[in-house]
């Protein structure tokens, strides 16, 4: 779950990490009231979850509390597109107003999980506000790790060797160490998935603060998180991957005509492959867990017919234990309730085949019964076309 | 012969619920050997004849067992895999999917250089065919004989079997070794296992989007494994930056891609199938 830069510098506050003075504003007079408190110059920061904001007009300087409520008017109801929104763009619907700082030099931190070293690792570069992908293609030494032990977590010396290693010198290094350790104790503590400043900066008068801030959490681990939950921006999600969600489907939204429903993750995407290999584009990626029950099997339909690009439903179904008697009659009570039209190619397998092959036969519907995987496919395919 | 699990393997479950005693039930008409159950509260009891424990110590001084299975849910599922590990089970099958990542990395941490072997979390198990099924998949669908499966997904793994059996294809093992970031068993350590086993004869590897897992396979047969060498990799399609199911299939950064791997495992000499529809086809045409 992604949160907002203003929710993730308060998360950090908590937990002792320096964050510039300021606050989230929804409309441009609440923007001039929090300017007028901050004094002096503001950044005005569009508040998507979303990168590049900057470079797409999100982020502005004002000069006085007058002109942030100007900068605040012309942010807010904006559809701010950047290379991570895609080019429908996203409406800004809050804006955050921080004080500025005087910046002497921009540091990365980012703390992530390094799948190979089974831990999470603390990863600091000198290569400040730059995008940290292309530093990592193109010059993968000036990207400095530390992994974060259980039990333990961050290490002084660990930080010590960070930042003396980004060339971080004199009293900021107290400043940059006793933040790493806070950012640590803050990924720890909230089962962050993603934690990244970027830029850290050091300030001319050699305080070392998060200037921007971006979490996202372990979904797994939100049910101990109850005060994260209430962070969640649903506006910030495609509404029918929140709608499945809520029903325990796994379901993303993609540009195909081909609504797919499978169990299973890896069959899920092995099936939009394969459909893909007959020339057709899946419409989502669906996976409705091992069970497969009736009511799944509703919503699942009823998800996927959302998406008025959808022309025909591909089923793959491998049951194993699962009988396929129950599901097709499963199948057939949601069709015949949600009075689906598009035509249904349906692959299953498990106990019980040659009953569930005759309840979807007898059913009088636009079921279609495929032998195999790739036959199920093809059929798609052509009744999507 | 077959690899870590056998008839004469002594199984403990861990999360006696509704689920744990349906699927003990499923693996012992496989032929699996259960010798009792750890769920904390319910210890002194029997069900089915399965005697309960309130703790793996008391089931390993009472039952003598050798592996365990877990089937507690999320929250405690890090705990039990410790436990198992504390009481010194040779085997431990996690099934529990939703395990938080700071949970696994615990895991990880506790498990590391001790004597036992996780398969999981988030994962179907394993089974050797005929023998005994230590597991959620569908016994039925397996048929004893030379190939390893091994595989990140549980349908796909079902899929892969569900293609080669009726081609008269049998398996020695097939392990699910599960879609989380981090997992016990991996596939290198899988494929060393098949590779030092004498009656495997062919391995076919079921790799996803996600980590690096794949290549490191790659370069591990390309350096040690002399047996002919099948894969399928999922997620061609997969939009980046997204969650794929599994916890651990997600492209970051532009990394983990389904083409980068299929490229390793071509690099290593091994035959990728280019559907899932092929997975069978593509290991039959190496024998």
């Amino acid at each position: 779950m992604k949160i907002h830069e203003y929710q993730a510098k308060g998360v950090l506050r908590q937990y002792k990490v320096p964050v510039p003075r300021g606050e989230v504003a929804f409309t441009a007079d609440e923007a001039r009231q929090i300017a007028e408190q901050l004094g002096g110059r503001v950044v005005v920061k569009a508040q998507i979850h979303a990168g590049g904001r900057g470079k797409g007009g999100g982020v502005k300087l004002a000069d006085n509390p007058d002109h942030a409520k100007e900068l605040a008017g012309q942010i807010l109801g904006m559809t701010l597109v950047t290379h991570q929104t895609g080019p429908e763009g996203r409406l800004v619907k809050r804006v955050l107003i921080e004080e500025t700082l005087p910046i002497e030099r921009e540091l990365y931190l980012g703390i992530v999980l390094d799948r190979k070293l089974e831990r999470p690792v603390l990863m600091a570069s000198s290569e400040g506000g730059m995008d940290i992908e292309e530093v990592a293609a193109k010059t993968p030494d000036l990207i400095l790790k530390e992994a974060i032990q259980p039990g333990i977590g961050l290490m002084p010396f660990q930080a010590r060797r960070l930042a003396f290693g980004i060339g971080v010198t004199g009293d900021a290094v107290k400043g940059v160490v006793d933040a790493m350790l806070a950012l640590a104790a803050a990924y720890e503590a909230t089962d962050a998935n993603l934690l990244e400043i970027n830029p850290f900066v050091i300030t001319t008068d050699g305080r070392a603060v998060a200037l921007d801030a971006k979490m996202d959490f372990d979904d797994n681990g939100l049910f101990r998180h109850p005060d994260l939950v209430e962070l969640r921006d649903l506006d910030e999600e495609d509404p029918l991957e929140t709608d499945a969600s809520n029903f325990s489907l796994n379901y993303i939204n993609l540009d195909g005509n081909i609504g797919c429903m499978v169990n299973g993750a890896g069959l899920a995407m092995a099936t939009m492959d394969i459909i893909q290999h007959a020339g057709g584009s899946p419409a989502n990626f669906l996976d409705v867990g091992g069970g497969a029950n009736a009511d799944q099997i509703k919503n699942g339909f009823r998800i996927i017919l959302s998406d008025p690009n959808v022309k025909a439903i591909m089923i793959n179904i491998f049951g194993g234990i699962l009988r396929v008697d129950v599901l097709a009659q499963g199948v057939v009570a949601a069709a015949k309730e949600l009075n689906i039209k598009v035509p249904i190619v349906l692959r299953l397998e498990g106990t019980k085949v040659a009953e569930g092959k005759k309840i979807l036969e007898d059913s009088g519907m636009n079921f279609t019964i495929a032998a195999n995987m790739k036959e199920a496919a093809q059929k798609a395919v052509a009744a999507a076309s | 012969m077959s690899i870590l699990l056998d008839e004469n393997t002594r199984i403990l479950v861990q999360g006696f619920g509704r689920a744990g005693a349906f699927h003990a039930q499923q693996c012992a008409e496989y032929g699996a050997k259960i010798v009792g159950a750890v769920h904390p509260g319910k210890g002194g009891s029997t069900q089915d004849g399965t005697p309960i424990f309130n703790t793996v110590r008391e089931a390993v001084d009472a039952v003598q067992p050798t592996a365990s299975i877990v089937f507690v849910p999320a929250a405690g599922a890090a705990d039990a895999v410790i436990e198992a590990a504390d009481g010194g089970l040779e085997l431990v099958v996690c099934i529990t999917e939703g395990i938080p990542t700071r949970d696994l990395v615990k895991i990880s941490f506790a498990l590391k250089g001790g004597k036992t072997r996780l398969i999981g979390p988030n994962c179907p198990g394993i089974i050797s065919p005929g023998k005994s099924k230590l597991g959620i998949m569908p016994g039925y669908i397996h048929k004893q004989g030379n190939v390893g499966v091994v595989s990140r997904s549980g349908t796909l793994t079902y899929e892969a079997v569900g293609q080669l059996t009726p081609l008269g294809i049998g398996q020695s093992t097939c392990i699910g070794i599960g879609g989380d970031p981090i997992i016990g068993t991996q596939f290198v350590d899988a494929l060393k296992l098949f590779n030092e086993d004498p009656d495997t004869h062919a391995i076919i590897m079921i790799g996803e989007i996600g980590g690096s897992a794949e290549e490191e396979a790659a370069a591990f047969i390309k350096e040690h494994v002399k047996k002919p060498v099948a894969a399928f990799i999922a997620g061609r399609t997969a939009p980046p930056g997204r969650r794929m199911g599994h916890a651990g299939a997600i492209i970051s950064g532009g990394k983990g891609t389904a083409a980068e791997k299929v490229a390793a495992l071509e690099d290593a000499g091994i035959a990728v199938a280019p559907t899932p529809a092929d997975m069978g086809s593509t290991l039959a045409s190496l024998l």
